[in-house]
Formats: structure tokens, sequence, C-alpha cells
């Protein structure tokens, strides 16, 4: 048993590492994108003739799909359960590559993206409409899919930072959330001073894709991709510095620790206390009911401690899109499917509360059916409203390289190895950027 | 395969047909073997279809790869050597090689001289339950190398492993088996667990051949168990520890299911280039370099082959200078 929720947590960690799409960020990118539009009658003679799909994805979405089955009843999808993580888009670029056996329709975690469209692998939807979908979104999301250059996907689900912490931990050193980092440090002193065997929180050497959420929301855009040949990479800008430099002081006091997540001992950690909060995304609440599910009653779930007093930003970890591969020969229900079924109301909503999948869609975000249930693990706080809060306050502007691989691979060796050893986080940045900036050279690439 | 071979393995007789079948017969007996040997041809056929299909066309495309090169921008190009003279002098596939270099001269030795002790004690006859011991050492080498793996991961775990929970019960530091300094002692330890079994089964069969004329005669000239097993035993299996000898350093040069396992519980000591072979995963699968992957591994495979035909070669030429 331990095993395979040790091994769905590798991959649910795998999916939250392999995020990352790029795309640009920049402001107002989607409209300006010259492409030629399909006409509303090629639209409507594609979706009467009878056509199958075929859409893979890790999530069970049966229920959305008949949704759409049932107002296109010309359409047969075909819902494939795909996998996750390494495995899944090795197979997916394999068969993209082929030629032949890629799905019309494929999940894409949002840092993924860049990458696949560097390769040219996915269909522009703004011939379809997608543009008119974009403000149905939230911004963050849909930056993460549109690029000065097309749209290349529907944002499904997404991640938005907040703070899960043992209110019963808290309450026995009469400390309140923090709202501040300040703050966040003091108690990390006082939780750590009451009981040195717990720690306020755990910084996790294995897991980039957690930890570069700590620098989104903080405001560092450490990546840039021009959609072409041009990459940027500003991984010891002055907001990365400063985050490394507050953790390092928080490290070196030995008042946070520095064990690798998702591992048994993490787990462990979680269940017994070791940790007193966790930085989760809108993902994590769900998460932490299946690994701790003892400590039920004892969490509660706030907004994340900010830089400076009065600030309310946050960043975002995970989540993915449905996006058109290039090879489809079906590239219209292709994309009616990926827009109905990510901006749909009754579909969204399902996902949202069926699925568990925490929503791109502003409408689901803000839909009383999603934001107020109550959740009984959290002493029946209302989860999905906090998290719908902060959703807006994602930092809108961070983009992917279109090669997280090697650089989520780099961060261990350099970043997550100095967590380990105590050793300058900040000298560890230095040597992230510069292995960061030598792999994106030696693949030719032209870094700015 | 060694000079020692046919001294006890008495060498199969070439059989009494050619004494006995002369003449006429004997022509016919020629057609029946051609079609004796047509029918073997086919025999054979399908594994040689198959080893063809899935070791040497395999074998010939990643070589073919290994001269090129892909970037991410600027697409194949052909470069001859450059991927090997660029992993010539690349400290991260050095430092791997380094690494399993230190491994096996530590590690196959204890394994292979636990693995003869071993072999040796069951062998003298005195040993009661020979049968359950025997099953007990071979039993570690019956469990996957991803499960021990996993459960020595666990086994060594800092908080909630046992050792830990036995240090923390005297009061002691838990032993910090997955830090940098120990990390590739803990791998050894998980290796040699798995593999001696293995290892002493060969040595045993070997042992099992040896006539038992030889021990007579030893005993009668006033030979004990010890003088026996080193002067009569050892010699007698050298063959067979040469086997083991060469699988052990084939094995440490591709040192790869452990640290990949233990990777995901230490992730900043055991990286992507940890052994030479986890190095060519990490390049082909997470940095895109699958051309140099394939001349990497090339490399590496060329190397094992230099390293084990050198230590026989080297023991070979001891044997004949006796």
């Amino acid at each position: 048993m331990a095993r395979s929720a040790r091994r769905s947590a590798m991959a649910l960690a795998a999916s939250a590492v392999a995020l990352g799409l790029l795309l640009s960020g920049c402001a107002g990118s989607a409209s300006s994108a010259p492409a030629a539009t399909t006409s509303q009658a090629d639209i409507d003679k594609a979706m009467t003739t009878p056509t199958t799909i075929t859409f893979w994805t890790s999530n069970k979405l049966q229920d959305e799909v008949d949704l759409f089955e049932k107002k296109y009843p010309a359409i047969t999808v075909n819902l494939v359960d795909s996998g996750s993580g390494t495995d899944y888009y090795t197979k997916l670029r394999s068969a993209i590559k082929a030629g032949n056996g890629a799905p019309d329709v494929a999940q894409i975690e949002y840092h993924h993206m860049p990458s696949f469209i560097l390769q040219g692998s996915l269909d522009d939807l703004t011939p379809y409409g997608a543009a008119d979908v974009k403000d149905k979104f939230a911004t963050f999301a849909w930056n993460q899919v549109a690029t000065d250059k097309g749209i290349y996907g529907i944002p499904q689900d997404t991640g938005p930072l907040g703070l899960l912490y043992r209110n019963d931990i808290f309450a026995a050193s009469n400390i309140k959330a923090p709202t501040t980092w300040d703050e966040f440090a003091t108690d990390a002193a006082i939780i750590h001073a009451a009981n040195p065997s717990q720690y306020i929180a755990n910084i996790s050497p294995s897991n980039a894709s957690a930890t570069m959420g700590l620098f989104w929301q903080a405001g560092a855009q450490p990546f840039s991709y021009d959609g072409d040949k041009t990459v940027s990479i500003n991984l010891d800008s002055p907001e990365m510095v400063k985050v490394a430099e507050y953790w390092q002081k928080l490290v070196q006091a030995g008042t946070v620790s520095t064990d690798p997540d998702f591992t048994d001992q993490w787990y462990q950690g979680l269940a017994s206390g070791r940790y007193a909060s966790w930085v989760s995304a809108a993902w994590g609440p769900l998460f932490l009911q299946g690994t701790a599910a003892d400590t039920a009653g004892k969490w509660t779930a706030s907004t994340l401690p900010q830089w400076a007093a009065g600030e309310n930003k946050s960043g975002s970890v995970g989540g993915s899109a449905n996006a058109v591969i290039s090879t489809t020969a079906n590239p219209i229900p292709s994309a009616v499917f990926a827009e109905f079924l990510n901006s749909d109301p009754e579909s969204t909503l399902t996902m949202g509360t069926k699925q568990f999948l925490f929503p791109a869609a502003k409408a689901t975000l803000a839909n009383p059916a999603f934001t107020d249930q109550p959740v009984e693990f959290f002493g029946g706080q209302k989860i999905n409203e906090l998290f719908s809060q902060i959703s807006p306050t994602v930092n809108p502007d961070f983009q992917w390289l279109p090669f997280m691989d090697p650089v989520f691979d780099s961060y261990n060796a350099t970043f997550g190895k100095a967590l380990t050893d105590k050793t300058s986080l900040t000298d560890a940045l230095t040597e992230w950027q510069k292995q960061v900036v030598d792999y994106a050279t030696s693949q030719g690439f032209t870094v700015k | 395969m060694t000079t020692t071979a046919p001294r006890q393995v008495p060498a199969p007789t070439a059989g009494p047909e050619p004494a006995l079948r002369v003449g006429p017969v004997r022509r016919r007996a020629s057609r029946t073997r051609r079609q004796q040997n047509r029918a073997a041809y086919l025999f054979i056929l399908p594994f040689f279809v198959f080893f063809v299909l899935m070791l040497v066309v395999p074998l010939v495309y990643s070589g073919y790869l290994s001269v090129f090169r892909e970037q991410l921008i600027g697409g194949l190009s052909f470069v001859g050597l450059d991927n090997y003279s660029r992993a010539l002098q690349d400290p991260e596939f050095l430092a791997g090689l380094g690494r399993v270099g230190l491994f096996l001269v530590v590690q196959v030795p204890i394994m292979l001289a636990l693995a003869l002790i071993f072999a040796l004690v069951l062998d003298s006859g005195r040993l009661r339950f020979a049968g359950f011991v025997r099953l007990g050492i071979f039993l570690p080498y019956a469990i996957p190398g991803v499960i021990a793996a996993l459960m020595w991961g666990y086994l060594y775990g800092q908080d909630f492993g046992p050792f830990a929970q036995i240090a923390q019960f005297f009061g002691l530091p838990a032993p910090q088996f997955l830090s940098s300094q120990w990390m590739l002692a803990s791998i050894g330890n998980i290796t040699t667990w798995s593999f001696v079994g293995y290892n002493m089964i060969i040595i045993f069969a070997a042992l099992r051949a040896v006539p038992e004329e030889l021990y007579e005669a030893a005993t009668m000239d006033g030979a004990g168990a010890i003088r026996v097993a080193w002067s009569i035993k050892i010699p007698a299996v050298r063959p067979a520890l040469m086997l083991t000898v060469i699988f052990s350093i084939i094995g440490s040069f591709q040192l790869f299911t452990e640290p990949q396992l233990l990777k995901t519980i230490a992730p900043t000591v055991i990286d992507g280039a940890y052994t030479p072979n986890l190095y060519a995963y990490t390049l082909a699968f997470s940095r895109n370099e699958l051309n140099y992957a394939a001349a990497v591994s090339f490399l590496l495979g060329f190397l094992i082959m230099v390293i084990s035909y050198v230590v026989q070669l080297s023991t070979q030429r001891k044997e004949r200078s006796r």
C-alpha cells in the first residue's frame, strides 16, 4: 500500500514538476496573433460530420466528454487514460514524431507547453475562435497557453498557492497564520524552540517546481521564450536572490527542514506534525486528506505570507491545458472540443466538483456551487472559496523555457544540494544560472 | 575459455561413429549429415532472427546515432567522432566512471570473497541444514533489484528506518547511510546482498565437479580441511571465479537500478551523472541529447570489454607462468 501511495505521489510530483509550458505571457499577446479565421460555416459543417477524435489525459473526464457528445452528437470522443509524468511525455513525443498514433487532443502541463510549441507539435487555435474564450480564464493560466504567435491550448486546471497549516500546533505556541514572511520566520523559530522535532515548513531540495512557486510569488521572472530561438534566463535576478537569502536564514537557523518531498519520510512528516505547515497548490488540500487522514480537523488553509505587509500575491504550482496535436486530421472538432470541455460552465463545474481539478475557468471560480462546499478535513472551511480568491492574485507574468526537464534536474544539483548541505543559496543560484545557460547555448538557443 | 578447463571436465569424446562406419555406408551418412545440418540451421533460425533484430540492429543503430548531434535549435548534423571526444573530456562522465571504478575495486572483492567462503563452507559437508542455508543465501538474488533497492531505501531511512530507531533507542545519532560520504558503501551493501548468492551458486557448482579422488589423495597425504580448500578447491574453481569476476566487472560498470531508486530519497546526493549508465539515461530522457547518450553508452561498453579482456588475459598469463 505504501508503495502504491508513493507511486501515485511520485506521479503527482512528476506532473507538478512537469507542468510547464511556456508561453509567454507577454501582455496582450493573444490578440495580436495574425491567423486566418475558419468560417463559422466550416465549423458548423465539421461539427455535424460524423467524426471520431482521440483525447489523451490522466484525468477521469467521461462526465464532461458526455456533455460534449450530447451537444455535438456527430462527434465521438475516444477518451484514453494516458498516464502521466515522464513516460507519458515520452509516449506522446514518440507518437508525434512517428507521424501516427498521436491523439487529436492531449493534456499537457503548462511547464511542458513551450517544448511542444518549439517542436511545432501543437496547432494554433486562433483560427477556431480561441481568442474569444480568453476572458473566461484566469489571466495567469491563459498566459501559460498563449504567446505572441498563437494560442496553443485551453487551460484546464491550475495550482494557485496557499498555506495549509496545523491549527493545533500553531495554537499550542499561541501563534496565528503568518501574514508576512517576516512573521513566518519569527513563528518558525517559536515552533522549533517549543519542539525541536517540529519545523514550521519544509523546503524541498528535489522539487524545483514547488520552490519555483515561491520565486513566482516574489515576482521573479527567471525565464522567457520568444517562441522561436531566443530565451532569457535570469535565475540570479534580485527577486530570486531575495527569496534565496530569506530561506538561507531559516535553513541556517535550522527552523525549517530540507527533506525531499513526495517520499515516505515526507508523507510521514505531514501526518506526524513534523511539518506544521505546507505551502501548497490548490490541489494540495485533497492530496493531504489522502496522505494524512488521521489529522482531520487539525488543518486550516490561508493565503501565503506576503513579502510586504498589505500585499496579496501568490504563485502557482502545477496545472495543465488541453492542446490540439498538429498531426490531427480533424483540427476543427478537436479545437471545439478543447474549448467546450474547458469553458462550458457545466463541464468546468463538473471538473471542479466531481474530478476535483482546481479550475482555470473564472465562471467556476465564482460559482457558489463550487466555492460554497465546506471541507470537513479542514474543520468545515470553504477551501475552494479561499483558493478561488487566491487565483486572481497569482502573478500573471511567469513563463517557462522550452526545456524544463534539464532545468529542474539542475535545480537538484545546485539549489537543492545547497539546501541539503546548508551552503550558500545565492552561490547556488549563480551555478544554476550557469548550468542552464550552458545547456541553452549547447542546444543552439540565443540567450538574451 | 581458460587453460584449466580441460583438466577438470573430461572433454567429450568424438563418439564411436567414425570407427564403426566405413565405406559406402559412410557416404550415405554424410548425406544424412548434410540433412541434419540443414535441419539444425532451421532450428537455430528463430534464435538468429531475434538475435539480429533485437541485438545487432539496435547496436548498429545506436552506433549510427552516436556520430550525429541533434540540437533543439538547428536540428541534426553529422559530427563524426565529436561525441566521443567530448565524452572523454566530460567531467560528469569521468566522475561517474571513477565512482564505479572505486565501487569495482572495493565491492567486488568483498562480494566474491564472501561468495567463495559460503561456497566452501557449504561444500565442506559439515553444515547442518545445508539446503536451507544455501537457499537462504541465494534468496536475495531472486528478489527483483527494484524491490531490493526500495526495501533497503526504507531500512536506511533516517527517521523511521530500523537502524535509525535502534540508534535512537540507545540515544545515538542516526547513521547517515544516505549521505554523500556513505552512499556508495550503502549501494555496495545492496548489491553484495543481492548477488552474493548468485556468485556462490556458480562457485559451488564448480566445486561439485571436482573429482572425489583428489580429496582422498590429499587426505592420504595428511592435508586438513583448510589445506584441501586452499590447495585443491580454490585452484579448481578458478575458471568459475574468473567468470564471476567478469560478470561483476560488467555489473559494476552498469550500475543503474540501485542509484536510480535511491535518487528519490537522496536527490541531492545522487545526481543524474552518478554512474555512467545513469548519465546516459539522463542525457537521453532529460537533456534531449540522445546522440551523445549513444556515444557514452558505446564508450562504456568498449571500456567494459577492454577491462574484462585485460583481467582475463592477465590471469591466464599467471596461470601459464606457473
